[in-house]
């Protein structure tokens, strides 16, 4: 109401032309609300109540009340408050030590009237721009918060769509359920025959095989006897013997006649069928005299093939491990992936074919037993079928619920930004926002994305949490803290990283609109009033 | 040693040979029964009073001098870690011994984070003096910090005086003591016995190399010895008034708008601030003297919008310069040939901020003559009159040079940095102020802060105590650090408040703010890796604690100034133990917790954690103190306890002074120009008082060339209070008048009149407090340049 009254005495000062001297008359700095207090030639009682001073006091360039209310125009008080009326824009207090500092604080020029400091007074371009300002700023939130109620349509609409994907998903979760145990039953059943038939091809295999080896061992031990028996009187001496340095049994490099008499059972000499014994003795460390022959026992090739398949992924970890001590965390995760892949491949192709050349391959099943092992495996396969779909629906159920039980504000008006990004380019980065997820920073030219923190909490203040977000637990710094962001939400039709800041060691700050955060605007009238007193 | 030369500066004359024989000479030291007695066999020095000796010097026969000789094995190249000094000298170090009858005090030989009384060094290191960029040093050690200052004071109850080591080499001090190692009841028996050992402390200097030249400082006073040691090295520069009020700083102020914003911040919570810095990230890519085109490109626009709010800046210019063809400082510095060179003639250079650097010669007048020119507004682009400068690393710091310095064996000229190494960061400071002075015709006094520094750096600026850290001992070091640095002739000292490393705690950050408001230079600081910590950011009851300290300082900045002035006038420190002003008094000797501001003011700032109280000593037997807050009156000669909350600052003004204070405290000094002035006149008890007024135009060199500066004695006495001039030569006008009179211990008078020049008379109002023996006179309105008496009845 009193607005009202002002707005009219404004006018009916424009419309004389002499604007400021229709000003009620006060003493200075004091604001109209106040005028009452300070009436002409009447003591004047400090606000406080602290005294009672001469009106001629007031403004007398001399701190007279504790609560500086005697010199409202003056800079005499440490405590005071100067009152600029700024007539076309909006009132203010200053603290009285800013009345002629030479500094122009008040739109309307009346802080510095004995300052010498020449202002301009810009009351009536500010108040323009400012009513510019809002009237668009009230545009914006009218139709912000238009969009918003559309996102809350939208977020409703999409959760009850969830609601019912995730109802659906529980549904079929159970139907997939029952599957899986059936199938393994299934399998099971399939499984027990395979296994049996299995076990039988192969242990007549592995006698087969015995048979084989026991064969070439004997036609090796024939071949070492003649070999050792170098005077070919039917024996094998300790003095034959005594050459073959690699059977020293306390490795001391030389091998005594008393060593190989032992290794020869005692005797001196033994012939073909006591050498059988001696053989056996023998034969792991035995080396064939002839340099061309290949070193015969039938198990080495096999354990070596066995170390290097051991081995070979070793080898591929140890220089990636170093690079990624050198370089980023991102460069390394780059590396884990190729290094999945190449480990994937060599060993399954080499291995059959390396078997296939020393050994004597293990005959085909027979087809019963195949027609077993074939019935097995596609009961196998139903059932890790079955499985996998068991586990999708699973992971698809956990995110539902995940992203159902976001705080999305509300009305779950910010439902709409999950799994979006909105990204800012300036000068050197190019900053990304991925809310309820995690915010980073990508140089511009080259270098590694950084992690500035991942999706925390709602962090406004008690009376609007949903205008600030915090993202915390980023990449550490040297020497401090992990990086966090707060982003500050604004009213915005569209949704936009308008600004990105670092105030403090990586600790960024993001400005970001959205029209979710659109409060239902005053119409604009009152908005305009509500800032334009006289 | 044929070539010794003894002199007496003081007079200025030959010294009178009094008699002589073959072992050696006296020799009269003029007035006061002083003699010298020089001795041959085993040579030596002695300095007497009548029947004393003051001085000895070789008297513990230490005297060595290596003199150059020729190559030796072993003796030359030398290694540390993995730097090599080639040596091409070999050996080449000196030393002498000076002993101190009756002396236990010794002070001084700063930079070193430790107690004001310096401690004997027997079975530990010895204090080092050699200019280095130590990262996070300790504090209660003798270790070498950033700057260098070799001279030493010694003090009894009876004589105060001064030795000056003129040696800017690596320089190692050593001190004994024949009471050191006694207990107090060691004392007491020798007391009791009559011990006829009287106290005694011996000295050693050691230096690296050079040669021996040694001032000794008579006294008999502490002030005797400030002014002796004035004459050699020169005065305090008086600073811009606005250079006394508050700093902000941090490592950084990111960009144009974080400077705006922080600036807006000040006046938001309505707390002054006359300086915003910037460190080195303003810069573009740590090219010093440019400005980082994306985060400040246009450096005018936001010095003129601090130039809008009568507010300045500094910028940092650190003496390493970026090897870097397209850098024109770079270019012009090689072709002619001005950076320090290696041992090898090629030029030095090291690794710095900007990554590889040279290292500007500045021990060369004509390399220092033209980086002054490099401060030119032209030169200097997107400099204005508002910005000054700040060298920091000027010891200087190479990161991957031997302790982070220069190689001893690198050139300046024909002369090794081992012979002149801590004067580097004093040229530094030289040429940049010199710089300042230039770019405004010789008109405005410069503003330079540095971290390294020597005997005689108080001419161009202010020095801070380098990068301590966020840690209450920190805090309590800043003290004895600043007390050390006034003694030998640097007043203008300051530690980064809140702590330069880490971040402090709350509490930490407002003792820290209610300390260096008492200190002289006054400037809060933090790394690039600490959280922010402007004085907002912690809620609004710290905001009002800060804002409150920081007023303070304001407030008193008309005393501040008076003491640069004097400093400036006569080489008396503005930061003063408390020994200074009672130098009988031995219970003051080793006090370096409190301090006095010029005489007048005693400063006990609150530097434990959680304090609840803090026992005060108020000097001075028959003296009388005023509490500045509430103006109770407590007696001098006693330990008072003091309870302590969260907003105190113990403050006193002793009872016999006048304190000028501007009350009306703005948003920066330049705003408080003219603002009146309020007198605090405190009596001693014998109803006497006396102090100063100074006023000038605050930034000008107008004062010293052309007279221009009001200088008035106030005094108190008779029950009348007065104004008189001090400098009638001098002329200046201004538009401050005297707001209030405040007598501190007053009695109630019947009335007050003020009489003016003009024969006017005119009745003043007061207010008597008669619980606190407080008269407040009312709005006296005269002007502060004028004679004027005012009497009470």
């Amino acid at each position: 109401m009193s607005c009202a009254l002002l707005l009219l005495l404004m006018s009916l000062a424009l419309a004389m032309g002499t604007g400021a001297a229709v000003e009620i008359q006060r003493p200075r700095g004091v604001p109209l609300s106040k005028r009452q207090f300070y009436e002409e030639n009447k003591p004047f009682t400090c606000l406080d109540g602290s005294s009672t001073i001469p009106f001629d006091r007031i403004n007398d360039d001399y701190c007279d009340c504790r609560d500086g209310s005697d010199e409202p125009g003056t800079a005499a008080c440490p405590n005071g408050s100067f009152h600029c009326t700024n007539a076309g824009f909006r009132p203010a207090f200053i603290p009285s030590s800013r009345i002629n500092d030479g500094i122009c604080d008040c739109c309307d020029t009346t802080d510095e009237y004995n300052s010498g400091a020449t202002c301009q007074n810009t009351c009536r371009e500010m108040g323009r721009k400012e009513r510019e300002s809002l009237q668009i700023m009230a545009e914006i939130t009218k139709e912000g918060f238009m969009l918003k109620q559309q996102l809350i349509h939208e977020a409703k609409r999409g959760q009850e769509d969830k609601q019912g994907k995730l109802t659906e998903l529980q549904g079929s979760k159970k139907g997939l359920e029952e599957k899986v145990e059936a199938l393994r039953t299934v399998k099971e059943t399939a499984e027990d025959p395979e296994k049996e038939a299995k076990e039988r091809h192969l242990k007549s295999w592995e006698e087969q095989k015995e048979l084989i080896r026991m064969e070439k061992d004997k036609t090796r031990m024939a071949e070492a006897f003649l070999e050792l028996d170098d005077d070919a009187d039917g024996y094998v001496s300790v003095a034959e013997l005594q050459s073959h340095l690699e059977l020293d049994p306390d490795s001391d490099g030389s091998l005594t006649e008393t060593e190989t008499q032992g290794l020869l059972g005692g005797a001196d000499k033994v012939d073909t069928s006591t050498f059988e014994t001696v053989w056996s003795g023998i034969k792991d460390k035995y080396l064939s005299e002839g340099l061309s022959d290949p070193p015969a026992p039938v198990e080495t090739p096999q354990e070596e093939e066995t170390r290097d398949f051991v081995s070979d992924p070793d080898s591929d970890h140890y220089p990636e491990d170093y690079a990624g001590e050198e370089e980023d965390v991102e460069d390394d995760e780059e590396d884990d992936h190729e290094e999945e892949e190449e480990e994937k491949v060599p060993p399954t192709v080499q291995t059959p074919e390396k078997r296939a050349d020393d050994e004597v391959s293990m005959p085909p099943y027979d087809t019963e037993t195949q027609s077993l092992i074939d019935a097995a495996q596609k009961a196998r396969d139903d059932f890790d079928e079955a499985e996998r779909a068991l586990r999708e629906v699973d992971d698809q159920m956990k995110n539902l619920e995940k992203e159902i039980g976001f705080d999305f504000g509300p009305s779950a008006e910010f439902a709409y930004l999950y799994s979006q990004c909105y990204e800012l380019s300036t000068s050197e980065y190019i900053y990304r926002l991925c809310p309820f997820n995690r915010v980073s920073q990508k140089p511009k030219f080259g270098g590694s994305e950084t992690n500035l923190g991942l999706w925390g909490q709602w962090a406004g203040p008690e009376d609007s949490l949903y205008s600030v977000m915090k993202y915390d637990h980023g990449q550490g710094c040297w020497q401090g803290p992990n990086r966090s962001t707060t982003v500050k939400l604004t009213c915005g039709k569209e949704t936009v990283v308008t600004s990105t800041s670092e105030p403090s060691r990586c600790e960024y700050l993001m400005e970001f609109t959205t029209p979710a955060v659109c409060q239902e605007p005053a119409s604009l009238d009152e908005v305009l009033q509500g800032h334009t007193e006289l | 040693f044929n070539s010794m030369c003894v002199c007496a500066l003081r007079r200025q004359r030959a010294l009178s040979l009094l008699s002589q024989d073959e072992n050696g000479v006296v020799l009269s030291l003029g007035a006061d029964s002083q003699r010298l007695i020089v001795s041959a066999k085993p040579f030596r020095l002695d300095i007497m009073e009548g029947r004393e000796v003051l001085l000895s010097l070789n008297s513990r026969g230490l005297l060595a001098f290596e003199h150059l000789r020729i190559l030796e094995d072993g003796m030359w190249e030398e290694t540390f870690k993995s730097h090599t000094d080639s040596k091409p000298n070999g050996p080449s170090s000196i030393s002498l011994d000076f002993s101190l009858p009756g002396v236990e005090n010794v002070y001084g030989i700063p930079e070193h984070a430790d107690s004001l009384k310096l401690k004997t060094t027997d079975g530990g290191d010895p204090y080092r003096l050699f200019n280095l960029d130590v990262f996070q040093y300790e504090v209660f050690n003798p270790m070498a910090l950033y700057g260098a200052i070799p001279v030493m004071l010694s003090h009894s109850a009876q004589r105060t005086m001064g030795i000056f080591w003129l040696n800017a080499a690596e320089t190692w001090v050593d001190i004994s003591s024949n009471t050191a190692g006694k207990t107090v009841f060691g004392q007491m028996l020798d007391y009791v016995q009559g011990s006829s050992e009287t106290p005694q402390t011996d000295v050693r200097w050691i230096s690296e190399s050079g040669i021996i030249d040694v001032f000794i400082m008579l006294g008999p006073t502490p002030t005797d010895v400030f002014s002796q040691y004035a004459s050699l090295t020169g005065t305090q520069a008086f600073p811009p008034l606005s250079a006394l009020a508050y700093h902000q700083c941090r490592w950084n102020y990111n960009d144009q708008e974080d400077v705006a914003a922080v600036d807006q911040g000040f006046d938001d919570h309505d707390i002054p601030y006359d300086f915003i810095w910037l460190d080195i990230e303003h810069t573009d890519g740590k090219r010093y003297f440019t400005w980082d085109p994306h985060k400040f490109p246009q450096p005018k626009d936001m010095l003129q919008g601090l130039l809008d709010k009568r507010r300045k800046m500094v910028t940092i210019v650190d003496p390493h310069i970026k090897v870097d063809s397209s850098y024109k400082i770079h270019n012009e510095i090689r072709s002619k040939g001005f950076y320090v060179k290696s041992k090898d003639g090629g030029d030095y250079e090291g690794w710095c901020w900007p990554g590889n650097s040279g290292y500007p010669d500045f021990t060369n007048p004509e390399m220092r003559a033209w980086w002054a020119s490099m401060f030119a507004y032209d030169q200097y682009e997107g400099s204005m009159e508002n910005m000054y400068t700040w060298n920091d690393m000027n010891e200087p710091s190479v990161f991957n040079g031997p302790e982070v310095t220069m190689h001893k064996d690198a050139l300046h000229g024909n002369w090794e940095n081992r012979d002149l190494h801590n004067l580097y960061g004093f040229y530094v400071q030289r040429a940049t102020a010199e710089g300042l002075i230039e770019r405004s015709g010789g008109v405005e006094r410069p503003f330079v802060l540095a971290r390294a520094f020597f005997a005689g750096s108080q001419r161009y600026g202010a020095v801070w105590t380098g990068d301590n850290a966020a840690e209450w001992d920190h805090l309590k070091i800043s003290i004895p650090m600043c007390l050390s640095l006034g003694l030998v002739g640097v007043s203008f000292c300051g530690a980064d408040v809140g702590g330069f490393f880490k971040s402090p705690s709350t509490e930490l950050l407002v003792r820290w703010y209610q300390t260096g408001a008492y200190q002289p230079f006054f400037r809060a600081h933090a790394h690039l890796d600490t959280p922010r910590r402007e004085p907002w950011l912690f809620g609004p009851e710290n905001t009002a604690l800060i804002r409150e300290a920081v007023r303070q300082r304001y407030a008193l900045l008309p005393y501040w100034y008076q003491l640069f002035y004097h400093a400036h006038h006569s080489g008396q420190p503005v930061m003063r133990p408390l020994w200074v002003e009672y130098p009988q008094d031995t219970a003051t000797f080793s006090m370096d917790d409190q301090f006095l501001l010029g005489r007048d003011l005693l400063v006990h700032p609150v530097t434990e954690e959680g304090a609840r109280g803090l026992t005060a000593y108020l000097p001075g037997k028959g003296e009388v103190w005023f509490d500045v807050h509430t103006f109770q009156k407590h007696n001098g000669a006693q330990n008072l306890y003091i309870p302590v909350t969260i907003s105190s600052i113990p403050v006193f003004q002793r009872g016999g002074s006048i304190i000028p204070r501007k009350a009306r405290v703005r948003r920066s000094s330049s705003c408080m120009e003219h603002d009146p002035y309020t007198l605090f006149v405190a009596l001693s008890p014998k109803r006497f008082a006396q102090g100063e007024l100074y006023i000038d135009d605050g930034h000008t060199f107008n004062f010293d060339k052309h007279k221009q500066f009001i200088h008035r004695r106030l005094f108190f006495a008779n029950n009348a209070l007065s104004s008189r001039n001090l400098a009638p030569g001098s002329q200046f006008t201004t538009f401050s008048w005297i707001e209030k009179i405040v007598i501190l211990g007053a009695s109630k008078p019947s009335k007050a009149t003020l009489k003016t020049p003009d024969g006017k008379e005119s009745l003043l109002e007061f207010d008597f407090d008669a619980s606190m023996s407080v008269l407040t006179l009312r709005k006296p309105g005269v002007n502060a340049g004028v004679d004027w008496t005012v009497v009470l009845q």
